[in-house]
């Protein structure tokens, strides 16, 4: 059947047609719908793990027991995984075993830019890279293929403008897979030093492997052109970008692999042309493989190390033309993300910023309470990262930080990787106060469930982990929870924390304000008698609230009523639009 | 054909979603080959969106770049005026009157722009602007902008009505149809 599909759900569709049984994955754009796809298929075991690392090593057990297995996430979740990554490379695979990976150049959603290509070299595993929905399907149903031919867990990369963008494929029927027998065999699958010394000849061997497999491959190909004054190189979308601008003009060398590269294949192409171009996102990979081959890509046409390229930047750089759009002269201010209005996370943060804290932050919508006129945020870095980093902070900063600092990580992000850096304050004793903002979910991906949430990813019941039993767990003897919604009980118990002679943690809960189950109050609105302008309710960023001429507004079709602003306001401005009786 | 450039541009939360899975309906029912690119993550959080729908005998680039749209068409009067860079010389806005203040204007560290649309018509793009939320509440919820944005879009399209109706039965759940239908005539007729 012809159907528009996003890059992920063709993913998915791969999956479902190449007979995947189990799938577990920690949510991270531009990556999570591989995985909510894919448990739309009842075929598909699939699980939210809670991290990348237990996704990884599940979707390892399960391809182990004889199931093939698929784990996805973004390309900082390949970090946290790397450990079972580069391991699994030496213990191969029974059933198949991929691994999805998705990029983010420009950083649409994410805290760092970095290519994973990097990772398929440094593991030694076979990496495909699909350049749109269509290939998306095909890679992922030939990366089991590779998996279970070379014995080797395979990537599978993708990149936001693949993952987020609809094109047409055509899917075909699964196909049942009988599960391969689970056969103990202590040489390949126990990794202590004397199995993995003798494992790592395999590995090597299997590299060169499959580099002869990459030079005949289809999916490596070179596409003729009428020019053989240039000759480019390139894969994922920048070999959209070139087709869009080239055409049929110059030959092109389109790798579906990105790892190992095929020698004799590049060495022939670069013959056959005179000059050589690679055309390639982030990391110049190709183009320094290219070069010690010793094959001489043009470093002529400067391409950016950083961001998203596009056909405009392509033509520039190969043309020379650069297409011209009009502008207004009027400035356009900027719409940058904001917490949403009724966000729970907005009077906690705004109790931070009036009590001057210094913030350890973490990764998830609550970072937007770095920005104005919040701004109470000094720290993010990485998922869990917060909470080890106040530990450390304390542990230089003494009784002159202790007072003033706070770590604040949300549910999900603390189920990811929060935990262990909780059991060091537990353990190592800094005297930290740590603030989980439960919002019952994982909200900047677009609401995923997790472990403290209670439900499955397909929204069945499931276990419940209870933070504050944990938290009590691993010795804290003060695990407060307060409203964030309540202004006054939020700066009480934060000034009580603080000023503890322990390490404390303070759980802020409220479900995120734009769950279906969530109630909202009715709109509140302003009595422009009674407001006098003082701009105090603007000191919240909220984006139902703005100045008109001197005087509050509500936007009503925003406002959710969680009344906050009503907190703030001494004149009593604010009244529900609620009727009465 | 050529590739023909579709640009839908709002403010994260309006809707942009639906339009974009109608307008890809369509078009790969007419026998197109189509692309639409999305943005999730983080900019959805209020922030400047934009998906691009591009179709024609055979797409390459998944986005569309400046000066290269043959419509945008825009939720939101600041947004349109954000991307008028990427519309053709030729090319046609589509755009309802609605203002959202951004958070710099609300905080009052910058200005929203006043006349949007005759200024953009000053510097030469054909705009059409209409008060597409007046017109969605009319047709019962105000969160039908998108489809009366796409019925207005229609008047540009040589494409007989029943291409669009057939498509918004597709892509719209049941419960919501009549609305949207309703929606849809009144973006058309306006």
């Amino acid at each position: 059947m012809r159907e528009l599909m996003l890059g992920n759900a063709a993913v998915a569709r791969g999956l479902y047609e190449a007979g995947c049984a189990v799938i577990s994955s920690y949510p991270g754009t531009p990556s999570t719908e591989i995985t909510e796809e894919a448990a739309k298929y009842d075929e598909i075991y699939c699980e939210w793990a809670p991290n990348e690392k237990v996704a990884m090593e599940t979707a390892f057990g399960a391809c182990l027991a004889g199931k093939r297995s698929f784990c996805a996430m973004k390309h900082v979740g390949l970090n946290v995984a790397a450990d079972p990554l580069f391991t699994m490379a030496y213990t191969g695979v029974n059933a198949g075993m991929v691994i999805g990976v998705a990029d983010d150049p420009g950083m649409h959603s994410s805290q760092n830019e970095q290519d994973s290509r990097h990772y398929a070299r440094a593991a030694k595993v076979p990496m495909l890279e699909p350049s749109d929905s269509a290939e998306a399907l095909e890679f992922a149903k030939l990366a089991y293929e590779l998996s279970e031919e070379f014995d080797t867990p395979v990537l599978l990369k993708m990149c936001t403008r693949i993952a987020h963008s609809q094109s047409i494929v055509r899917t075909s029927e699964r196909v049942e897979r009988d599960g391969k027998p689970y056969e103990k065999n202590i040489a390949k699958y126990v990794m202590m030093p004397a199995n993995a010394i003798r494992r790592h000849p395999f590995v090597e061997e299997r590299t060169q492997k499959l580099q002869r497999w990459a030079e005949t491959a289809p999916i490596n190909r070179v596409e003729e052109g009428r020019d053989h004054k240039l000759g480019i190189i390139t894969s994922s979308t920048s070999y959209q970008y070139v087709k869009e601008v080239c055409g049929d003009t110059y030959p092109v060398l389109k790798l579906g692999m990105a790892w190992p590269l095929p020698d004799q294949k590049l060495i022939d192409f670069a013959k056959s042309v005179e000059e050589l171009v690679v055309v390639e996102e982030l990391d110049p990979i190709i183009s320094d493989y290219c070069a010690a081959l010793g094959l001489k890509p043009s470093g002529e046409y400067d391409f950016p190390r950083l961001g998203e390229f596009s056909q405009n930047l392509v033509a520039d750089r190969l043309t020379h033309t650069f297409p011209m759009g009009r502008a207004l002269e009027d400035e356009i201010p900027n719409r940058p993300p904001v917490m949403c209005a009724g966000c729970p996370h907005r009077g906690l943060f705004y109790t931070l910023s009036k009590n001057k804290c210094t913030v350890l932050g973490d990764i998830g919508c609550y970072t937007l309470g770095a920005v104005a006129p919040l701004s109470a945020m000094d720290m993010t870095l990485c998922m869990g990262g917060s909470i080890s980093a106040i530990h450390g902070f304390n542990k230089a900063g003494g009784a002159e930080t202790e007072g003033k600092t706070v770590a604040v990580i949300g549910d999900s992000t603390f189920m990811h990787s929060g935990m262990t850096g909780l059991a060091n304050i537990a353990y190592n004793r800094s005297n930290s106060t740590v603030i989980i903002l439960d919002n019952s979910i994982t909200g900047m991906t677009g609401h995923q469930q997790n472990p403290t949430t209670g439900y499955n990813i397909k929204g069945d019941p499931a276990g419940k982990i209870d933070l504050e039993s944990l938290c009590k767990a691993m010795g804290f003897n003060r695990v407060r929870v307060v409203d964030p919604y309540d202004l006054k009980a939020c700066d009480t118990v934060l000034k009580e924390e603080l000023a503890a002679a322990e390490p404390s943690v303070i759980i802020s809960r409220r479900p995120c304000a734009l769950l279906k189950y969530v109630k909202h109050s009715a709109p509140l609105t302003v009595d422009t008698g009674k407001c006098v302008g003082c701009k105090s309710c603007m000191k919240i960023g909220c984006p139902a609230i703005s100045m008109k001429e001197g005087k509050a507004r509500v936007d009503a079709t925003l406002c959710v009523g969680c009344g906050v602003c009503q907190q703030l306001c001494a004149v009593k401005a604010f009244a529900s639009t609620k009727k009465e009786g | 054909m050529e590739t023909k450039n579709i640009m839908i541009v709002g403010v994260g939360g309006q809707g942009s979603l639906l339009a974009s899975k109608l307008l890809g309906h369509l078009l790969m029912e007419q026998g197109h080959d189509v692309k639409v690119s999305e943005v999730h993550g983080m900019s959805q959080r209020g922030g400047s969106v934009v998906t691009y729908v591009r179709y024609g005998d055979k797409v390459n680039s998944p986005v569309i770049d400046k000066g290269e749209a043959d419509y945008i068409v825009s939720f939101e009067l600041l947004e349109a005026a954000r991307w008028l860079s990427y519309l053709k010389p030729d090319g046609q806005i589509v755009t309802s009157t609605q203002q959202i203040d951004p958070m710099p204007v609300i905080t009052g560290a910058a200005r929203y722009p006043e006349n949007l649309v005759e200024k953009m018509r000053a510097a030469g793009a054909k705009v059409d602007a209409l008060d597409c939320l007046k017109l969605a509440e009319e047709a019962g919820s105000s969160k039908a902008v998108n489809i009366v944005l796409m019925g207005r879009l229609s008047h540009y399209f040589d494409l007989p009505d029943e291409a669009w109706q057939k498509s918004l039965e597709a892509m719209v759940p049941p419960k919501f149809l009549e609305l949207n239908k309703k929606a849809f005539q009144l973006g058309k007729k306006a």
